[in-house]
C-alpha cells in the first residue's frame, strides 16, 4: 500500500504559500512583516519592507486592488480581513524622512541606455530596479504629467497628487530621466536610436464605445470614461450635466459616479446589466459610492440614446431578468420590458484595451489576432529581442501592483539582456527559517490570539467631500486604531516547523491547538485518507496538508491542516520536547539587483 | 504550570453535534498539569466522547479524588456539576450523588494512587454495587502531583527517576474489577485517542460499572528509559485485543467483518455495542476468558487493551435498590417528608 510521503518544506514555495496575503499578492509583500514593525512603532522600516516589494506604499496603501485582503487568514476565523492595504497607508503616513535609506544616482552608469514608454507604473518600477545599477533610463511620456493612469484616471480625492508625486520622485531621484509631452509615434525609429532595451509600458489606453442607435447624433453629452476622467484630472473638463448616467459598474464607473457628483451632478445613476452579485467593481469602491448616494440600478440593458435636436435628453434600456443556477452561474435571459430614463450626460465605462498604432506592421513584434502583443509570461520579453512590455500594455488591463511585478521581473529580463545572460537565468526564490523562541512562553511576536473586530476607516463628512476635486475622503486610521488593527494580523509567516525525531506522540500539541488542525494518525495512501482523520471538517480546498515523516514510537505521522491554523504558537508552547518550533519564514523575491552574477566591468 | 489560555475562536465550518454544539462547548478551565501530561489526552478524550454522544454539559457530573490525574476534571465541560473530593472517596461521594439524582450521567476519573492504594476499599464497593457510572483511573505508576513516588500499580522491575527498582508487585484494576464484579472493564492508553474515545462512549451508555484503567504516562516523574509506564514502554508494549463501538438505537451496524471477529452486545438503551476483535476464540462476555485471557498477557508482557469485559444484563445499583428514578428535587415536599404520622407508623413497623 502506497503512503503519502512527508511534506518538503524545503521548497521556498511551501511556506510562501502559508502567508496567505503574500502568496496573494503579485510583488508578493511581506504583509504579516510589515505589519509587526508598525506594531513596534518602527514606520519607516514597515515603509521599506514595503517599497522593496512593492514599491509605492503610499500610493498603493490607497488605492490597491489589494488582492491580499480576500486572501487574508483572518477571514476563516472571523468575519473581515486584516486591513493591510490601509496598514500599508500607516507607515507612508508616519515614515520618517527616508531619502537616505534609498538608493542613489550612482556615481557612474554602466553605459547602457534603456527606453522605457509610458510613465505609469509599470515603467517607473522598471527605472526604480535598474537606475541604480548604473542603467541610463529614460522614459518617454505623452501627457504634461507623469503616473499613467494613477495621475490621469484615479481620481485625487483618493489618491491625493502630492502621494504621487513623492513616491514617483524617489525614482526619478536615481537620476532617471523623464521626458513629457513626448509621445512615441514610430517604434522602428525609436529602435534606431540605439538602446540597448526597450520597455513598453504603454498602458491600456482605449475606452471602449457603445454603438447604440443615437450614439453619433448626439453632438456632446456622450463621454468615454477613461478618457473623461483624464480630461477632468488635467483640468480641461471642470464641470458636467445634472442628471448623469454611468454604463457600466466596475471600478472606472465607481470612480466617473463620484467625480460627477464633485463637478456638479444633481442625480447620478450607475446602469448595471445584471445583478449585484455580478459587479466588477470591488466591494469597497461600491461601499464608498452608495456612501456619497449614488443609486445603482440592476437589470438595465443599454438600448438607445435618444436625442432631441442633436442634443442628448435620455437613454432607453430593456429590463433584463435571469435564471440563476445554485453555482450563481446565469443559465438563462429574457426580456421583460422597457423603460427610458432622462438625462444631460452618459459616461461610458465598460472597459478598456491596448492599442499600439504607434507599432508599425513590420517592426518584428508580432500580436495575435485580437491585437494584443505576444508576450513571455516570465520573461516579458516581445517577439523581438530586446523590447519588453509590462503593465497593463502587455497582457490588458489589471492594476496597479500587477504592472508593478511585471516591471520587476522585466527589470530582471533587462539586465541579463544587456549583461549576455539567457533570459531564463533567473535566480529562484528562497526561504529561511528564523527561530522566534526567547525563552519559556515567550516569543519574538505577540501570539496571543485577539479576537478583536476590523477597525472602521473614517472618512470625511459629506459635506465637506464635494467642496473641492481633491478633497482625500479617506482619514487614515488613529492611533487607536493602528494598536488594535495590527493584533488582528496572525502572523501567517511565523512558521510552525515540526522535528519529527524529538516528538514523543503526546497528544499535548493535538489539544491545545484551538483549531484542531492537527492529528497524529496512521500513514494513508492518499492525502484525502489522511485528512479523513482530522476533527477540522474543513473542505481541502486552498492550502496544503502537512504530514510528518515517520514518528520515531509509533512510526503514525503528525497531520497538520495549513489552511486554519491561527499561529497561536500554542502548540509550540504545549510541546514537552520543543518537537514543535515557530519559525519565522524569511520569503526572498530576487530582484534585477539580487541576480548571481557580477557584472561585466564597462 | 502554564502561563496561557487556550482562546475560543469560532472558526468558520467547525464541524457541530446533534445539539448544535462544538468540541470546543465540551472543554473546560486551562489544564495547569505538565506540558506532555497523558491526563490531559485523557480529558481530551472524554470531552470528545461526551460531544459525540451529544450529552448536554450540565446534564453530567464529574468527580474525582485527589492527585493530578484527579485535577483533571476542571479541564472539561466546564457546564457540568462536579467536585474534587476528599483522596480516594470519590466512589462514596458519587454513590450519594447517583441515589440524589440517577437522570445524571455520571463520570468518575481518579489515579493509580487514590484508587489503588488509599481509595481502594471505596473502588472495590463501588464496584460491587454496579454503580451506573464510568471510573476512569488514569494510570501512570507513580503519585505524580506529590512528585513520583512508586504507586501500586508500578511493575516489578520499574525502575523510578531516580534509579530505585520496585520490587512488590502491582494490581491490577482489571483484574480486581472481574473479582469485584463490575460490568464492563476495560483498559487503554492516553496515547491511542482512536481506541479510548469510543471505549469511554460505551461506558457511558453501559448500565453499570465502567472501569477503564487507562495508561497516562507522568512526562515529569515517570517517563524515562526503565520505566514500564512511559511513552515508548506503552507503544512498545501495546496490544489492542477487543475494539468496542457503540451504536445508537438508531443506527444499524455495518461490518463486513468474519464470523468471530465481531460480535454485538444488546444495552439497555437499544443501542449496541460492536465489539471487534483480534482473537475469535475470545469471548468477552466471559468473565473467565476476560481473566484468562489478562493472565496471559501478562505473562507475556503485553499490554493488554480494549474492551476486556461486559455483562450489561445485571442490574446496576439504582434497579438493586429500587431507588427513586426521579430526580430527588423533583420529587414534591410531601412526598419526600410524608410528616411525623408516616415516620410513626413506619417506625411502629420495626419494633
Ligand atoms: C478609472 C480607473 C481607475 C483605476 N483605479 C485603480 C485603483 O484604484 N487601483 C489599482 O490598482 N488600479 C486602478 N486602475 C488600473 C491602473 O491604473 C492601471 O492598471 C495601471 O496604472 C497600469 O499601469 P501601466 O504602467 O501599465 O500603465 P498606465 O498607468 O496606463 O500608464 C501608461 C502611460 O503611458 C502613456 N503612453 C501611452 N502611449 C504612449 C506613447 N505612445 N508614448 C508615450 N507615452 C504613452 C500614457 O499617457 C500613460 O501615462 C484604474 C484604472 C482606471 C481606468
Ligand atoms: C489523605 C491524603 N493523604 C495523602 C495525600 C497526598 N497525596 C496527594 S495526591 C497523592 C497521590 C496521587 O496519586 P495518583 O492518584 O496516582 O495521581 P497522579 O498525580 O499520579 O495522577 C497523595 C498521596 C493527600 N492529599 N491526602
Ligand atoms: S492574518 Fe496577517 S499574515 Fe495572515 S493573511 Fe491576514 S494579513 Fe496576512
Ligand atoms: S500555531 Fe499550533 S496551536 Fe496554533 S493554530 Fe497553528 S497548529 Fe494550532
Ligand atoms: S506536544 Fe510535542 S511531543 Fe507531544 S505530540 Fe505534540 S509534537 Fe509530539
Ligand atoms: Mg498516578
Amino acid at each position: 500500500m502506497g503512503k503519502v510521503t512527508p511534506t518538503d518544506v524545503t521548497n521556498p514555495d511551501y511556506f510562501h504559500k502559508v502567508v496567505d496575503c503574500q502568496w496573494a499578492c503579485p510583488a508578493h509583500t511581506p504583509v504579516p512583516a510589515y505589519i509587526r514593525h508598525i506594531a513596534n512603532g518602527e514606520y519607516t522600516e514597515a515603509y521599506l519592507v514595503n517599497r522593496a516589494s512593492n514599491v509605492f506604499p503610499g500610493i498603493l496603501g490607497r488605492v490597491c486592488d489589494r488582492p491580499c485582503e480576500p486572501a487574508c487568514r483572518r477571514t476563516r476565523v472571523e468575519e473581515k480581513a486584516v486591513a493591510i492595504c490601509r496598514l500599508k497607508r500607516v507607515a507612508a503616513d508616519h515614515k520618517d524622512d527616508i531619502k537616505d535609506r534609498l538608493p542613489k544616482k550612482p556615481k557612474k552608469t554602466n553605459g547602457k541606455r534603456i527606453a522605457l514608454i509610458g510613465a505609469g507604473p509599470a515603467s517607473f518600477t522598471v527605472a526604480n530596479d535598474l537606475a541604480p545599477l548604473g542603467y541610463e533610463c529614460t522614459i518617454f511620456e505623452k501627457l504634461s504629467k507623469p503616473g499613467g493612469l494613477m495621475r490621469s484616471n484615479i481620481p485625487a480625492f483618493r489618491l491625493p497628487e502630492d502621494v504621487l508625486m513623492e513616491e514617483l520622485g524617489y525614482i526619478l531621484d536615481m537620476g532617471v530621466e523623464l521626458k513629457l509631452n513626448s509621445p512615441v509615434e514610430s517604434m522602428s525609429s525609436l529602435l534606431n536610436e540605439g538602446y540597448d532595451a526597450v520597455f513598453v509600458g504603454t498602458g491600456a489606453p482605449k475606452g471602449k464605445n457603445l454603438d447604440l442607435p443615437g450614439r453619433w447624433d448626439a453632438k456632446e453629452g456622450i463621454h468615454i470614461g477613461i478618457d473623461w476622467l483624464e480630461s477632468v484630472a488635467f483640468e480641461h473638463a471642470d464641470k458636467i450635466g445634472k442628471e448623469v448616467l454611468i454604463i457600466g459598474v466596475g471600478n472606472t464607473a465607481m470612480d466617473c459616479c463620484r467625480t460627477s457628483l464633485r463637478l456638479g451632478a444633481g442625480s447620478v445613476k450607475v446602469m448595471a446589466r445584471k445583478p449585484r452579485e455580478f459587479f466588477k467593481a470591488s466591494v469597497w469602491e461600491l461601499e464608498d459610492a452608495e456612501e456619497e448616494n449614488v443609486d445603482i440600478l440592476v437589470n438595465h440593458s443599454p438600448k438607445a440614446f435618444i436625442t432631441e435636436k442633436g442634443k442628448l435628453v435620455g437613454m432607453s434600456f430593456d429590463i433584463m431578468e435571469y435564471d440563476i443556477d445554485e453555482t450563481g452561474r446565469i443559465t438563462d435571459q429574457r426580456i421583460t420590458g422597457e423603460t427610458t430614463l432622462p438625462c444631460t450626460d452618459v459616461i461610458l465605462a465598460i472597459g478598456q484595451e491596448n492599442a499600439f498604432p504607434w507599432i508599425e506592421k513590420d517592426a518584428g513584434i508580432e500580436f495575435d489576432k485580437w491585437s494584443v502583443p505576444i508576450v513571455d509570461k516570465v520573461t516579458f520579453e516581445s517577439t523581438k529581442s530586446g523590447v519588453f512590455f509590462g503593465g497593463d500594455s502587455a497582457f490588458g488591463p489589471k492594476n496597479i501592483i500587477w504592472a508593478v511585478e511585471h516591471g520587476h521581473q522585466a527589470a530582471i529580463s533587462i539586465r541579463n539582456h544587456c549583461q549576455g545572460v539567457e533570459l531564463t537565468n533567473r535566480k529562484p526564490d528562497e526561504v529561511e527559517l528564523k527561530s522566534t523562541k526567547m525563552g519559556m512562553f515567550e516569543w519574538r511576536y505577540s501570539n496571543a490570539y485577539d479576537g478583536s473586530e476590523r477597525r472602521k476607516m473614517e472618512h470625511i463628512d459629506l459635506v465637506d467631500r464635494f467642496k473641492k476635486l481633491d478633497t482625500e475622503v479617506e482619514l487614515g486610521f488613529s492611533a487607536e486604531q493602528i494598536a488594535t488593527e495590527v493584533q488582528r494580523c496572525l502572523n501567517c509567516d511565523i512558521q510552525t516547523v515540526f522535528d519529527a525525531p524529538k516528538c514523543t506522540e503526546c497528544d499535548a500539541c493535538v489539544d491545545i491547538c484551538p483549531v484542531e488542525c492537527l492529528t497524529i494518525t496512521p500513514n494513508a495512501e492518499s492525502e484525502d485518507a489522511l485528512r479523513a482523520a482530522l476533527p477540522s471538517g474543513e473542505a481541502p480546498e486552498g492550502q496544503a496538508l502537512y504530514v510528518s515523516m515517520d514518528l520515531p514510537l509509533t512510526g503514525r505521522v503528525m497531520i497538520k491542516d495549513e489552511n486554519i491554523c491561527v499561529h497561536c504558537g500554542l502548540c509550540a508552547e504545549r510541546c514537552p520536547t520543543a518537537a514543535w518550533d515557530m519559525a519565522e519564514g524569511i520569503v526572498t523575491i530576487p530582484h534585477a539587483q539580487d541576480q548571481d552574477y557580477a557584472e561585466a566591468a564597462e | 504550570m502554564t502561563s496561557f489560555v487556550k482562546p475560543r475562536i469560532d472558526r468558520k465550518n467547525a464541524p457541530v453535534n446533534s445539539l448544535g454544539l462544538k468540541r470546543q462547548d465540551y472543554d473546560g478551565a486551562m489544564s495547569t498539569l505538565c506540558a506532555g501530561c497523558g491526563h490531559d489526552s485523557v480529558t481530551a478524550a472524554m470531552a470528545t466522547a461526551f460531544y459525540e454522544l451529544a450529552i448536554e454539559p450540565h446534564k453530567a457530573v464529574k468527580v474525582s479524588g485527589i492527585g493530578c490525574s484527579s485535577k483533571t476534571t476542571a479541564y472539561f465541560l466546564k457546564e457540568a456539576h462536579g467536585a474534587n473530593t476528599v483522596h480516594g472517596r470519590m466512589p462514596s461521594f458519587a454513590t450519594g450523588a447517583m441515589a440524589a439524582n440517577a437522570a445524571l450521567t455520571y463520570i468518575g476519573v481518579s489515579g493509580d494512587g487514590d484508587s489503588l492504594s488509599i481509595g481502594i476499599g471505596q473502588m472495590i464497593h463501588a464496584m460491587r454495587r454496579n454503580a451506573n457510572m464510568v471510573y476512569v483511573l488514569e494510570n501512570n505508576g507513580v503519585y505524580g502531583l506529590t512528585k513520583g513516588q512508586f504507586s501500586a500499580s508500578a511493575d516489578i522491575g520499574s525502575i523510578a527517576k531516580k534509579g530505585t527498582v520496585n520490587e512488590q508487585p502491582p494490581l491490577d484494576p482489571c483484574i480486581m474489577a472481574l473479582a469485584a464484579g463490575a460490568t464492563f472493564v476495560a483498559r487503554s492508553f492516553s496515547g491511542d485517542r482512536k481506541q479510548l474515545v469510543p471505549l469511554i462512549k460505551a461506558g457511558l451508555k453501559h448500565k453499570g460499572f465502567a472501569i477503564i484503567d487507562v495508561i497516562s504516562p507522568c512526562v515529569s516523574f515517570n517517563d524515562h528509559k526503565g520505566s514500564t509506564k512511559s511513552y515508548a514502554h506503552t507503544y512498545k508494549y501495546y496490544h489492542k485485543a477487543v475494539h468496542a463501538d457503540y451504536i445508537p438505537p438508531t443506527d444499524e451496524i455495518m461490518t463486513s467483518y468474519d464470523e468471530g471477529e465481531t460480535m454485538s452486545v444488546e444495552l439497555h438503551d437499544g443501542g449496541k455495542i460492536l465489539l471487534k476483535k483480534l482473537d475469535p476464540n475470545y469471548d468477552p462476555t466471559s468473565q473467565a476468558s476476560a481473566f484468562s485471557k489478562i493472565m496471559e498477557s501478562k505473562a507475556s508482557n503485553e499490554i493488554l487493551t480494549g474492551l476486556l469485559y461486559i455483562d450489561d444484563t445485571k442490574e446496576d445499583m439504582a434497579t438493586q435498590n429500587n431507588l427513586e428514578a426521579r430526580p430527588l428535587n423533583q420529587v414534591p415536599y410531601t412526598e419526600l417528608n410524608p410528616g411525623p404520622k408516616a415516620l410513626k407508623a413506619l417506625q411502629a413497623g420495626w419494633k
